[in-house]
């Protein structure tokens, strides 16, 4: 016991949190990423949770995981492997063998690998580590539930309560492995338990004796160091997508002088966005559940009627329910922000996991020819961004907006620098006031310029007017079905959307300008790509990346890059829709593709041997 | 200043040429629901108009005021985000048996339960008009229509029993000729915070032309409705020597000094009493009972729309945060330096 602890220096390190759902697996990795960024190393987290809320206790499917990928340069995603495992019980350790590296430490509570529990997680022998193969791991082997039971004598808590606080032990060891201070999460633990000042107090006395254990028995494993990282000054919080989202849709409002109305039903992995709007009473919003899908969109649309940033979340069967009230919004011409957090599908599918699958029925999933704008966010705290600029052009357009975010980013979360709201740019509704042209007033005449007409809210005098799903005339805007009208409306509608293309940036291409293959994603997988594309480079692959956050229209530069590159590889978690979709607005563009729709983020290893194979050809 | 301006009826008339059958129930009710707003007073600019998909969802082009046809069975919803973004507005429902009790029954029935401050019409045709004939949720059992060609085998809705199921705080009925009570019941309707359902018992000239013959003609009229006055005793009959009795838990239909029965066993109209029994007994009065007519149904209750803004104010009394930038600064944030 008396040789030195060996101090590995890293500069990013992966953790995966996993227990029984009802262990606090989420809580204990949330309160590691938070401490490890206050500590300024970047970090990204992956929540990967079973859709029961409580299956059987220490069954394969009750199994939750939260991996956290912390470095002391640029993280982008949570990793495609452990460094180090946390494993409450062995169906845990079952379920996340496929996550370790030949080399991990994997902590686990001897208590919880008796007979039994090995029985529940379908173990045949006494020996978990051998029988899953695992030779070369480093093991902590620890009798956690004993020690916190013993730690906790004095506190008078019954069994249950006490045994609870087991995986802040877990935490306690993990942060003396990484030789973190532990202040700040002893901090967080007294705000969290603020109305229960016994179970924080708990809470810390089996963190601390967790930590001084690791310390204690000098574990015979590798500690780790990751250093600081120099990031931009400024204050910064950790956010997860949705909770991203929902900020940049209050943002926009804020800009433009709207109220923000969301209207809502639960749907996984979207839900987080009504609750935390419904909880905003204090910024004024109205974000509300309705009785269904459709009439969460239907009120959005009457908010946005009657002058509000009306807005609705969904994921992919909520986006399919609300199809015809999106086709109302397009015809009407009405601002109406969508957001649609994708997961596995068709139909329930895999609820809590992540693709790409809804691409098509955004851009296409509707009756007639009803363009509406499609954006894509790149990364959790890109929520944000995407959010604020999908508002933006929902009311500066007068037209309907899908944002594509995905359960990966949704649930993801990663140290987010506060925005210079200031910076941001204006969001300016189309009134009906600064209608200019020489005839009167119509509700369907339009800014030349734009092709948007102008927002008549209700309540303004001499405005009255009436509009909806029926096709209006271009000229005077009472119904029409003149066959020439209505072409020229369909052109009309499709040309506004088109013209967008003029007020969104173009896009970037990341990487060498010389690049003998570009590498071409969409949405959430920005992460991965871009770290595949990183890995590349450092293995001297003269690679490139454009990543697409503007689907439709798509930015004025799309052809010219996509040209630009000898090879060019779509990666996508779907079967190809992207691909197809450029494939259909770039006469002659035949990318590689890559595809995978497992329900979980890309591999960054696979990524890169699979570009390279192309390279390669 | 606006509180002395006096509207007229035309001041809520579009310029759109009306589209209705000649003879179609609708004409009648339009021009009831413009004489209406001109008695409540409320200006055009601060009236929005929604209606779904059907004939009747035709009426908001016939408007001088805000208006949006949307889709099928959507207007209620549509008008609940109108009315909850905009609690200023006045805000109507214009619907059909079809687009209202079908395809929109849920967004109905919500609309009522929450009691949004709307205003819904019910056209109630007993068919689908613009599809061309086809039975509703209010066609009679055994009626034949062109999707039903060997009679329908299911219940009708009764929409005063839907209303009343959905915890509905104001229910009144009418009849497309019947002008003066039209006028009446749309006026209270509109003054009644909450949502209001009207159920306006139309003729539909071309595919369901009589549907309320028996009850709507002025030779059965006075034998077979009943007018419902709150406070007033529930008389009817052309010598209004007709009453309403309480018979055990039953209503029960007699003739004044038949049977031992007197004025004073006739009962008098509780619009406003919350218990909904009595209401919903009146509502579903039919057959050898008079149709009741008026308002069934009209009570007080805590509406929707006023409080999402109560309880945003109650948050803002006692939270200061008025900014995103104020609420993430609140927030667990670390400075980098």
């Amino acid at each position: 016991m008396s040789e030195q602890t060996r101090v590995t220096t890293l500069d990013k390190v992966v953790v995966r949190f996993s227990g029984d759902s009802g262990d606090g697996m989420q809580l204990t990795g949330t309160i590691f990423s938070n401490l490890s960024a206050i500590l300024g190393n970047d970090i990204s987290t992956f929540p990967d949770f079973p859709a029961e809320i409580r299956a059987p206790q220490g069954s394969l499917s009750g199994v939750s995981g939260y991996q956290v990928h912390l470095g002391s340069r640029k993280i982008f995603t949570p990793g495609d492997k452990a460094d180090v495992l946390v494993a409450m019980n062995p169906a845990a350790l079952k379920v996340n063998v496929k996550f370790l590296k030949p080399d991990s430490i994997v902590i686990i509570d001897t208590d919880s690998f008796q007979k039994s529990d090995l029985d529940k997680a379908l173990f045949t022998t006494d020996d978990p580590f051998a029988e899953l193969g695992l030779t070369t791991v480093q093991v902590v082997a620890a009798p956690i539930s004993s020690m916190v039971k013993d730690g906790l004598a004095e506190f008078g808590l019954d069994n249950k309560s006490a045994l609870r606080c087991k995986n802040m032990f877990a935490l306690g060891l993990v942060c003396w492995l990484f030789e973190r201070p532990m202040e700040s999460a002893m901090h967080m633990l007294e705000n969290k338990f603020s109305k229960k000042p016994t179970i924080a107090k708990a809470n810390i006395k089996v963190l601390t004796d967790g930590y001084n254990y690791g310390h204690n028995i000098h574990a015979r494993v590798s500690t780790y160091r990751i250093e600081s990282r120099q990031s931009e000054p400024g204050f910064y919080t950790d956010i997860n997508g949705n909770k991203a989202t929902s900020y940049g849709l209050i943002a926009a409002a804020e800009k433009a002088g709207l109220k923000l109305f969301l209207g809502s039903y639960p749907i996984t992995p979207a839900t987080d966005i009504l609750q935390e709007l419904s909880a905003r009473k204090e910024l004024g919003v109205k974000g509300l559940q309705f009785e269904d899908e459709i009439a969460g969109i239907c009120t959005a649309i009457g908010a946005g009627f009657a002058g509000a940033l009306g807005a609705t979340s969904t994921s992919g069967p909520g986006l399919a329910l609300k199809s015809e009230a999106i086709g109302l919004a397009v015809i009407s011409e009405i601002p109406l922000v969508i957001v649609d957090v994708q997961r596995g599908g068709p139909s329930t599918g895999l609820p809590t996991k992540s693709e790409q699958t809804d691409l098509m029925q955004a851009l296409y999933g509707r009756n007639g020819e009803s363009p509406a704008v499609v954006i894509a966010a790149a990364t959790p705290t890109d929520c944000f961004d995407a959010a604020y600029w999908a508002a933006k052009l929902a009311v500066e357009h007068m037209t309907p907006v899908i944002l594509l975010t995905d359960s990966y980013i949704a649930n993801g979360s990663s140290a987010w620098r506060l925005p210079d709201l200031e910076k941001y740019p204006e969001i300016k509704p189309p009134y009906v006031d600064q209608y200019d042209g020489e005839r009167p007033w119509k509700p369907y005449r339009r800014n030349p310029e734009n092709l948007v007409r102008y927002w008549a809210v209700p309540g303004t005098p001499d405005y009255m007017h009436r509009i909806g799903g029926l096709e209006k005339d271009f000229d005077n805007s009472s119904i029409s079905t003149d066959p020439i009208n209505h072409q020229k409306m369909v052109e009309t509608r499709q040309a506004k959307v088109d013209k967008i293309a003029d007020y969104i940036p173009e896009l970037e291409v990341i990487g060498d300008r010389d690049a003998e293959l570009l590498i071409v994603g969409w949405g959430g997988t920005y992460g991965h790509l871009y770290e595949a594309m990183e890995t590349m480079q450092e293995n001297c692959r003269k690679v490139a990346f454009a990543h697409f956050k503007f689907i439709s229209p798509l930015p004025r530069n799309t052809e010219e890059v996509l040209k630009r590159y000898k090879k060019v590889v779509v990666a996508e978690q779907n079967k190809g829709q992207f691909a197809n979709y450029l494939r259909s607005k770039v006469s002659g563009f035949n990318p590689y593709k890559f595809n995978r729709v497992k329900g979980q983020p890309f591999v960054v290893s696979r990524l890169v041997e699979e570009f390279t194979k192309i390279m390669e050809e | 200043m606006e509180e002395t301006v006096k509207y007229q009826p035309k001041d809520y008339k579009s310029d759109q040429y009306v589209r209705w059958c000649p003879g179609c129930g609708d004409h009648a009710v339009l021009n009831c629901i413009h004489k209406a707003m001109a008695q409540l007073g409320v200006a055009p600019k601060d009236i929005a108009v929604i209606s779904g998909i059907g004939c009747s969802s035709r009426l908001p082009y016939y408007m001088n005021t805000y208006g949006f046809h949307t889709i099928h069975g959507r207007a209620a919803a549509i008008a609940t985000g109108v009315k909850t973004a905009r609690t200023d507005l006045n805000v109507w429902v214009m619907t059909g048996d079809g687009d209202c009790l079908a395809i929109g029954g849920n967004h109905f029935i919500h609309a009522v339960r929450r009691n949004v401050d709307l205003n819904i019409a019910l056209f109630n045709n007993k068919i689908y008009g613009l599809t061309k004939g086809q039975y509703s949720p209010t066609t009679d059992r055994g009626f034949v229509s062109k999707s039903s060609p060997y009679g329908t085998v299911e219940e009708p809705f009764i929409p005063a029993e839907l209303t009343m199921g959905a915890r509905g705080t104001f229910f009144a009925r009418t009849i497309d000729v019947d002008l003066k009570n039209t006028t009446e019941v749309m006026e209270s309707a509109a003054r009644h915070k909450g949502t209001s359902v009207v159920e306006v018992l139309v003729n539909c000239v071309i595919f369901n032309d009589g549907i309320h013959k028996q009850i709507t003609d002025k030779e059965y009229r006075p034998e077979r409705t009943i007018l419902l006055r709150h406070g007033e005793k529930m008389l009817y009959g052309k010598d209004n020597n007709r009453g309403i009795v309480l018979d055990g838990l039953k209503l029960k239909a007699v003739t004044l000094g038949e049977g031992g029965y007197t004025l004073d066993d006739v009962l008098v109209h509780d619009a406003h009493a919350e218990d909904n029994t009595l209401h919903l007994m009146l509502g579903m009065m039919g057959g050898d009972m008079p149709v009741a007519l008026g308002i069934v149904r009209d009570v007080a209750a805590p509406v929707y729309d006023e409080e999402v803004e109560k309880q945003i104010a109650q948050v803002q009394a006692v939270n200061p945060v008025r900014s995103l930038k104020e609420l993430l600064m609140k927030g667990e944030v670390w400075e980098v330096k």
